[in-house]
């Protein structure tokens, strides 16, 4: 795991070198404060940040701009070589994808600690309620964390970063605004499947408060899923 | 150190290296040497435990490149074709990360750091940006993060294309200093490099091994039917008779010039047939100014078997 650490923190200095990282830091930064302002920060709201992530707007938002922190993590040292540096040193395929995972989920992290001021602004000025912020923040790292490993899985497909980063960005609209626009033309079973398969659906439930286990569960075990098909993925050039 | 067998790569249709085989010895420095495109990147990179063989095997200090990948990747250092290294990181951050992949600890990397400093000439410039590098420096970057761990096997792809004279001459400077202390696989195709720090030649073309041996056996194995130049003062049907009367001699070539004749002899496979020539001249008061054997060099050899290789694919 000592060379996953290593890798986590080489990928993170990196992004502190890369411009769109910084591009959509900013962006992102300058959206959330705009809609907090235009959908929180008001006297009489609702002391929580409830108007700032419920709805479309933030995983909408958070699926483009993660899935463009996302498409450089494998393509790029494709495209620059260094994937023969790093394949050829003694480290595993699990070492590799974890290890970059880890580095851009710290670097949206930091993102998301940007977010904090809003809370502590809310504190200030209402009475908030912990519980609800934590549970909001675990959804937001739930929901960044399945972006990124379908980001990364992407990533591990192509040298090139574009095509990745599109790829993930259709995919993920597909399971997230596709799939809730589907289910809402079918009654019955058929909907509750297109539902229960829509992030959007397991996000909004989790902002409204309700931290259930199938919600986490469901989150966890896409994120899994996609990490080690992307294992498997770089894996496979080994014996192709 | 190194050992292949019948290593066959297929991309799709397109036969990369066909059947090839050869055994590296410890302590040996190899140079593989090849058109572009012969095979000699893909063979390496199979090797390094990059790319998968389609069939054959391939052990490096006893472990198999396909089986036990984990374990030929600790034994090898390898320098690929370009040098690709992270332009954002500083050349000293770099090989820590490096060392940090080879599982050495702290005190382990900061001494193996400076041990490769100090050989790969990076003083200069451990501090600076990779991306502000030139590509001569790039490389030895590339090769300091090779040695870094002290492997046993060096495997180096062109490591001085793109370099400048004086810097090819300082890489083959290092080249020759590290061969004494690990075995060395490197490709190339420049002969005269080959020649010059090899203590055995692979020569591959279109995936298939050509020859394989010492530099001078190669070279032996050229000059063969090499030719012998003279030039002396006489009448030329005299001296085309009398040479092509000396036993060994297959075929005699004379070029007046300004009183002088210009002989271009070809002798029998191992014939040496310098001292009967120099006797005929002496004996029939013929002065002579000029006798040479013309050296074959790897060069020729190179250029001929390439040009047979095309033929052949030409006929195809």
């Amino acid at each position: 795991m000592r060379n996953a650490v290593a890798i986590m923190q080489r990928e993170l200095i990196a992004y502190f070198f890369s411009p769109i990282a910084y591009v959509v830091l900013v962006l992102f930064l300058g959206l959330c404060g705009y809609l907090f302002t235009e959908f929180v920060f008001k006297p009489g709201g609702e002391a929580s940040l409830r108007g700032l992530l419920d709805g479309w707007t933030m995983p909408i938002m958070l699926l483009f701009f993660l899935s463009l922190l996302g498409m450089r993590l494998l393509s790029e040292e494709f495209r620059s070589g260094t994937m023969e540096t790093l394949l050829t040193a003694p480290v595993t395929e699990v070492e590799i994808i974890l290890g970059k995972f880890l580095g851009v989920g710290a670097f949206y992290l930091a993102m998301l600690a940007g977010t904090l001021a809003y809370a502590v602004l809310v504190a200030v000025f209402g009475d908030l309620d912990v519980m609800l912020l934590a549970c909001h923040y675990l959804a937001l790292i739930l929901l960044g964390g399945l972006y990124l490993s379908v980001g990364l899985f992407f990533s591990a497909w192509t040298r090139n970063q574009l095509v990745a980063g599109l790829l993930a960005i259709v995919f993920l609209l597909v399971f997230s605004v596709l799939s809730q626009l589907v289910a809402n033309q079918f009654e019955g079973w058929v909907r509750a499947v297109f539902q229960h398969l829509s992030i959007v659906t397991h996000y909004s439930e989790m902002i409204r408060g309700r931290l259930a286990l199938d919600h986490v569960l469901y989150f966890v075990t896409t994120t899994a899923f996609f990490l080690f098909a992307a294992t498997k993925v770089l894996e496979s050039r080994r014996w192709r | 150190m190194i050992s292949v067998k019948n290593l066959t790569k297929r991309y799709g249709p397109v036969l990369a290296v066909s059947d090839i085989s050869f055994e590296v010895q410890a302590g040996q420095i190899v140079g593989f040497l090849g058109p572009n495109g012969a095979g000699k990147s893909t063979t390496i990179r199979i090797l390094t435990c990059y790319q998968p063989a389609t069939s054959g095997q391939a052990t490096i200090a006893g472990y198999d490149v396909f089986t036990q990948s984990v374990q030929v990747r600790r034994q090898i250092g390898y320098l690929p074709e370009s040098a690709p290294l992270y332009p954002e990181m500083r050349v000293r951050e770099y090989l820590h990360f490096r060392g940090k992949l080879h599982g050495l600890d702290r005190a382990a990397r900061d001494a193996a750091i400076a041990r490769v400093t100090d050989r790969c000439w990076l003083g200069e410039f451990i501090n600076r940006p990779i991306g502000q590098l030139s590509k001569g420096m790039r490389q030895r970057v590339g090769l300091a993060d090779a040695m870094l761990h002290n492997p046993k096997v060096l495997i180096l792809d062109e490591p001085t294309i793109g370099l400048d004279p004086t810097q090819i001459q300082e890489q083959r400077k290092l080249i020759t200093e590290l061969g004494k202390s690990h075995t060395i696989l490197f490709s190339s195709h420049t002969l005269s490099e080959v020649e010059r720090l090899c203590t055995h030649v692979i020569v591959i073309a279109s995936g298939r091994i050509l020859a394989s041996g010492t530099p001078e056996k190669l070279r032996q194995s050229v000059s063969a039917g090499s030719r012998l130049i003279a030039e002396m003062k006489g009448p030329a049907e005299e001296i085309r008779r009398g040479v092509s009367a000396i036993a060994g001699v297959k075929k005699v070539d004379v070029e007046g010039r300004d009183g002088w004749q210009r002989l271009s002899i070809e002798a029998g496979d191992g014939e040496d047939v310098r001292e009967p020539i120099f006797a005929l001249s002496a004996a029939r008061g013929w002065t002579m100014r000029e006798m040479r054997r013309e050296v074959a060099s790897l060069e020729d050899f190179f250029v001929k078997i390439t040009a047979e290789q095309r033929a052949q694919s030409g006929k195809r």
